[in-house]
């Protein structure tokens, strides 16, 4: 039982550093520095919790602040280039603050152990669930209440003008200036927002993990997250909850009996995803045909 | 009448090319102007520099007396100057009316506050909206995707997401291309209306029947230099304009 809510929780923040991805690919960028952003949202929260004895939720709170303002700080440069370099940029950026976390230490002195991040040893003890008696069920339960707010979060922005013009330049960045939108604002934002949601992630994650270190928020963390919005499609915020539940809950632990054969799967089963559905696998048909199937078609709708 | 665009000396160089080599040119406001000119004599660029597409390399734009040739493109539209795009450029994975609804950037939606203006509900927008789509026969196909829109569909759309910008210029480059006899017609009428809203308008087209017809006062580019400007009579009679343009035989 244990192994399936631990699986929850890894697929809950995976979902929000899918989403995260998510906000910012609606303008279009591709960024590969959400990694970095759950890093920072990691180790803040961690230490806040760790090492100045804060409750859990004002701890999430200041990383997803902190991370925020990071990635506002990053998108101001990073978002003057395009395409392939806005990538390198973003992931020159996450292995930057990588390797910042791979030297960071401050540890203080707490009984007859240290606490804190180590360097290269990483953040060992972030024990705030086992210290306050959280089972892994409530673990579990939080977490999801907390991914079922941001998705509502998300959600809610889609629908609204903001939403609409978040994916106005996406479409067409010069058009959408000549309509009037400011799109370095608009990116920044986007930017800006993904921070947020990967600083909270991340703060969750160190929690649950107790224990971080620098290498777990690599390239490869980088790549899953901007992986998963664009495996599940851009019609809505479930096709990222869905592309991170076939990769996490499928492919990397349905296929764990195959043995060193399932990176070779993974990697061919993500390939054919993309090929049968090349706009996701959420697109805008699978939309409409989960509209007609739980609502009656309506008449009078046009054709 | 006073004087809505005011374009001194404007110049853009591409390297050693001259596209436009020292416009000036006056637009009064509710005037209907027509910039034509042969393919490659720079009526595309001179778009991009008064919508901020393209900095000049010398000259001014003005734009009711103030010089705005520095101002990012988006701050030029909520200043009132629209545009249209010669190939059509609309948000195709969004809907008709979603097209109109993120090009309301200036006039009372800008005043808005930052909550209502980004996240309230499109109810303020909705009868504007509609009302846009009606005037251009959209309105039956507001919650289609634009991409699924056909061409002349696609043409009106972003027409008339450059009206919901409210401008008080509008840019139209090269409207009636690719269209149908019947389809110019139509475009005429929903010039000649925008002309009776107060709305002024310079017109870059190569239909030549179409400038003729609704323009007040027509200008005629060449390499990238104005070399006519006046009536569309007068113009149409200038023997510089038929050997540069109109080609040496009469013109319908």
């Amino acid at each position: 039982m244990d192994f399936y809510l631990g699986l929850m929780q890894i697929i809950g923040v995976h979902t929000l550093l899918g989403l995260s991805a998510y906000c910012v690919l609606l303008t279009g960028q591709v960024s590969l520095a959400q990694a970095g952003f759950f890093a920072i949202g990691a180790y803040v929260a961690g230490m806040l919790t760790v090492l100045a004895q804060w409750p859990l939720v004002p701890a999430l709170g200041a990383s997803a602040v902190v991370a925020g303002v990071m990635a506002c700080a990053v998108g101001f440069p990073a978002l003057r280039v395009k395409g392939l370099m806005l990538v390198v940029a973003t992931i020159a950026f996450g292995e930057a603050v990588r390797l910042f976390f791979f030297n960071f230490t401050y540890q203080v002195q707490a009984g007859n152990l240290k606490l804190g991040p180590h360097g290269a040893e990483g953040f060992r003890q972030i024990r705030y669930f086992p210290e306050h008696g959280w089972t892994t069920l409530d673990v579990m339960l939080f977490i999801w209440a907390v991914v079922a707010l941001v998705m509502a979060g998300v959600w809610w922005l889609d629908r609204s003008r903001a939403g609409a013009v978040l994916r106005a330049v996406g479409e067409d960045e010069l058009a959408a200036q000549s309509a009037g939108i400011n799109i370095t604002a608009v990116k920044v934002s986007a930017m800006t927002i993904g921070g947020v949601i990967a600083g909270i992630g991340g703060g969750i994650f160190a929690h649950y993990t107790t224990h971080i270190e620098h290498l777990q928020f690599g390239v490869v963390l980088a790549t899953f997250a901007i992986a998963y919005p664009i495996l599940g499609g851009l019609s809505n915020v479930f096709g990222t909850l869905l592309a991170v539940v076939f990769v996490q809950g499928f492919l990397i632990e349905g296929l764990r009996f195959m043995g060193d054969w399932r990176n070779l799967l993974f990697g061919g089963l993500i390939v054919l995803a993309m090929n049968a559905r090349p706009r996701g696998l959420l697109d805008a048909g699978a939309v409409l045909a989960l509209k007609r199937l739980i609502v009656p078609r309506k008449d009078g709708n046009g054709a | 009448m006073a004087t809505v665009l005011d374009l001194q000396g404007l110049t853009k160089h591409f390297g050693g090319v001259r596209a436009v080599d020292g416009i000036d040119l006056a637009v009064a406001r509710g005037e209907i102007v027509g910039l034509i000119g042969p393919n490659g004599s720079g009526k595309s660029t001179i778009v991009n520099l008064i919508c901020g597409l393209l900095p000049p390399t010398a000259g001014r734009v003005v734009f009711n007396g103030a010089d705005i040739s520095r101002l990012p493109p988006h701050a030029r539209v909520t200043l009132g100057i629209a545009r249209t795009f010669q190939n059509i450029r609309l948000f195709g994975q969004l809907m008709v009316w979603q097209n109109l609804w993120v090009a309301q950037n200036s006039g009372e939606q800008r005043n808005q506050n930052f909550l209502r203006r980004w996240f309230g509900g499109s109810n303020g927008a909705w009868e504007e909206i509609n009302r846009t789509l009606e005037f251009f026969d959209l309105a039956h196909k507001r919650d289609e995707l634009a991409a699924n829109l056909a061409f002349g569909e696609q043409r009106r759309l972003e027409f008339a997401r450059a009206l919901a910008a409210k401008p008080v210029l509008l840019l139209l480059d090269e409207p009636a291309a690719g269209m149908n006899a019947e389809e110019v017609d139509q475009l005429d009428s929903q010039i000649r209306k925008l002309r009776q809203d107060g709305i002024t308008v310079l017109l870059i087209e190569h239909h030549v029947e179409l400038v003729m017809s609704v323009a007040d006062r027509v200008a005629v580019l060449n390499f990238g230099q104005k070399i006519a400007e006046g009536t569309p009579a007068f113009v149409q009679a200038d023997p510089a304009v038929r050997e540069a343009y109109l080609g040496t035989a009469a013109v319908a």
